[in-house]
């Protein structure tokens, strides 16, 4: 399929990135410069993009990419991608789930135990030479924390799965009640907020959820509540979650993704009740290749005119 | 001229201290930082530490008739020395799940009680070694460094971290802590096999007799197990080299179970994949090649303190010691094994 043009958006995988050079004739977006020379050289023959978190097909990209046939996302999030365009156009889009939901779960839980029991803090108290000078402090314990999770899917599910084992009673607010689960459900997130100690981001970035935690949420979690967030940075009003833990409204915050990634709100920096992580929810090894496997296939599937693995529109 | 004590109010009568059943302390638990008072309430505190004189004579002179010692896995060792010089005590309570610091064979052979902190901070302790784990594996407290340093910005993603589902844990000590442990691992889909002084009958994970055969078929050992002449220092370069090049330790426990020149050998060298400690054989010190590691997560022997542990201590404390005094059994009494 070496007659194939791939286009990949960003440098996120040099595993990927190998294994679509083997494949097909790939052409990276960010080896020009200005953007425009690409668009004259190449824009014609890309049948297929790769994109990402950082870089996805936008409204733009899709319409000067005539012969583009199929967006393989090299996440699960959708939200770089303009599905209704795509769907109007006859253009397929696959992602990358189940494969990094362990993953991101484990990242959710490790920021859980991190912001609640100080872990970070300790390492950090140890290393500038504080122990001999007196013993840490008492934090809160973990295990019984009641957890409310935002979006019970396949990420959701897991981190409830997970926080079970601690004992910790499992609410959620999601699109639809699952009945299946035995979880409390909330028809909206104030409440969810009001009745949970720590709660959990991990929907889908959408219009409708951009911003779904803001200052009256903020508020309804309160100065013991923990926030997490291992969706997108969009899904939290930002500038208020800095005012609030700077203020003391907020308990603490475990990120793993902020609004305008890489940058992060300097002023979180002094904060011992935070734990930033520079969205890393799927960044293992083991992940990251599953997640660069089901792309290709995805794509061979789509070019050898089989049925797609993950196909979402 | 009315004389001066004519106008000192009278006294109330008060519980006299020394009506309350004695207890010594030779030095203050940690648990005595926030709830002392709840202890004083309800017993006369014979406090060595507060004492001018030397321990022992303390002792000989002010506890010979005290029935009942608090200590804690800080301060002196209970050792025979000191037990011998108290004629009446049959009770030891020790705010520690571990009895390392004290002498059980003179114990057992003087007829004294000892009773421990139980279960009372199992999932606290087990709470933070699962932390420990997850932040070895995922890089917490090493990305949130990046982060804070102003490094994603500059100099780009931080490295990959490694998955924890699928991957095979080896528990070390399958008690109390070591069973919490895996309740929760297991719900990461990790695959629990465990070594302990005894096979355990209500868990069908599989047992290995040695703890070096565990290491050569785990990616992670969890340190879960008490300080004995058995367990020092077990775990050592032989079972270090076992564990392999990107096995992970996690030690929850005691230092000394450790050799710990060995572990920091190995984790300079590249033998090991990294560790999370909590313990240390020379606490407060820590060795300093740890500090220069990314792969290594540090812990100020901080697992049991959370207000919730200390509050369910101090229960159980003054819960054993009214027990005793009222002779009724002892609420979280050590049986020998």
């Amino acid at each position: 399929m070496d007659s194939i043009t791939v286009l990949m958006t960003s440098p996120m995988s040099d595993y990927l990135e190998k294994q679509l050079k083997d494949r097909f004739n790939l052409v990276k977006l960010w080896a020009y410069s200005p953007k425009t020379d690409f668009f004259k050289h190449n824009s014609h023959s890309i049948r297929a993009v790769v994109g990402n978190t950082k870089i996805g097909a936008d409204a733009e990209l899709i319409d000067s990419l005539p012969e583009l046939e199929i967006v393989s996302s090299y996440s699960v999030g959708l939200d770089k991608i303009d599905l209704r365009k795509c769907q109007e156009k006859g253009i397929r889009v696959t992602n990358t789930p189940d494969v990094l939901t362990d993953d991101v779960a484990d990242v959710a839980m490790g920021l859980m135990l991190a912001v609640t029991r100080r872990v970070c803090e300790c390492d950090r108290f140890v290393r500038r030479g504080l122990w001999p000078k007196g013993d840490f402090r008492l934090t809160n314990k973990f295990s019984g924390m009641q957890v409310g999770i935002v979006g019970l899917g396949r990420i959701g599910s897991a981190i409830a799965k997970r926080a079970e084992a601690f004992g910790c009673p499992i609410s959620y607010y999601s699109r639809s009640e699952k009945p299946e689960t035995n979880y409390k459900y909330f028809s909206n997130i104030i409440d969810l907020a009001v009745n949970c100690q720590i709660l959990v981001v991990a929907c889908a970035l959408t219009e409708e959820t951009h911003h779904i935690v803001n200052r009256e949420v903020i508020d309804a979690l309160g100065p013991e509540g923990i926030l997490i967030n291992i969706g997108r940075g969009s899904h939290v009003d930002e500038p208020e979650l800095v005012s609030a833990l700077l203020e003391g409204r907020l308990g603490g915050a475990g990120l793993d993704v902020y609004e305008n990634e890489p940058e992060v709100p300097e002023q979180l920096f002094g904060l011992e009740n935070v734990v930033l992580m520079p969205h890393v929810g799927s960044d293992t090894v083991e992940t990251t290749d599953a997640m660069a496997d089901l792309v290709i296939k995805n794509l061979e599937a789509h070019f050898l005119k089989k049925p797609l693995l993950t196909p979402v529109v | 001229m009315a004389s001066d004590q004519a106008s000192t109010p009278p006294r109330l009568p008060e519980i006299q201290s020394h009506d309350l059943p004695q207890v010594i302390v030779l030095h203050p638990p940690p648990v005595f930082n926030y709830f002392k008072d709840l202890f004083s309430k309800k017993f006369h505190l014979l406090k060595a530490w507060e004492s001018s004189l030397p321990r022992h004579e303390f002792l000989t002179n002010h506890a010979h008739s005290a029935q009942a010692m608090l200590c804690s896995g800080t301060g002196p060792p209970i050792s025979a020395d000191i037990i011998r010089l108290l004629p009446s005590l049959s009770l030891v309570v020790t705010t520690s799940a571990g009895l390392n610091h004290i002498d059980l064979t003179e114990c057992r052979n003087r007829g004294i009680s000892i009773a421990n902190a139980g279960e009372v901070f199992s999932e606290d302790v087990a709470d933070l070694a699962v932390g420990l784990l997850i932040d070895v594996f995922r890089k917490v407290s090493a990305s949130d460094r990046y982060v804070r340093h102003g490094l994603w910005a500059t100099k780009g993603d931080y490295p990959l971290g490694s998955k924890l589902g699928g991957k095979r844990i080896g528990i070390v000590g399958l008690g109390s802590i070591g069973f919490q442990v895996a309740k929760r691992l297991q719900a990461f889909g990790c695959n629990i096999s465990y070594n302990s002084r005894k096979r355990k009958d209500f868990v069908s994970y599989p047992f290995y007799t040695n703890v070096c055969e565990l290491a050569a078929n785990s990616d992670v050992l969890i340190i879960c197990c008490g300080l004995t002449e058995q367990t020092r220092h077990m775990i050592n370069r032989e079972v270090l080299l076992a564990l392999g090049k990107e096995g992970v330790i996690v030690n929850i426990g005691r230092g000394a179970i450790i050799h710990e020149k060995e572990l920091v050998q190995c984790l300079v060298q590249g033998e090991i994949g990294g560790a999370g400690l909590d313990v240390f054989e020379n606490e407060p010190d820590v060795p300093k090649e740890l500090f220069e590691l990314d792969n290594v997560v540090l812990a100020p022997h901080m697992a049991v303190f959370t207000t919730e542990s200390f509050k369910d201590l101090c229960d159980l404390m003054i819960g054993n010691l009214e027990a005793f005094f009222s002779k009724k059994p002892l609420l979280s009494l050590v049986m020998n094994e």
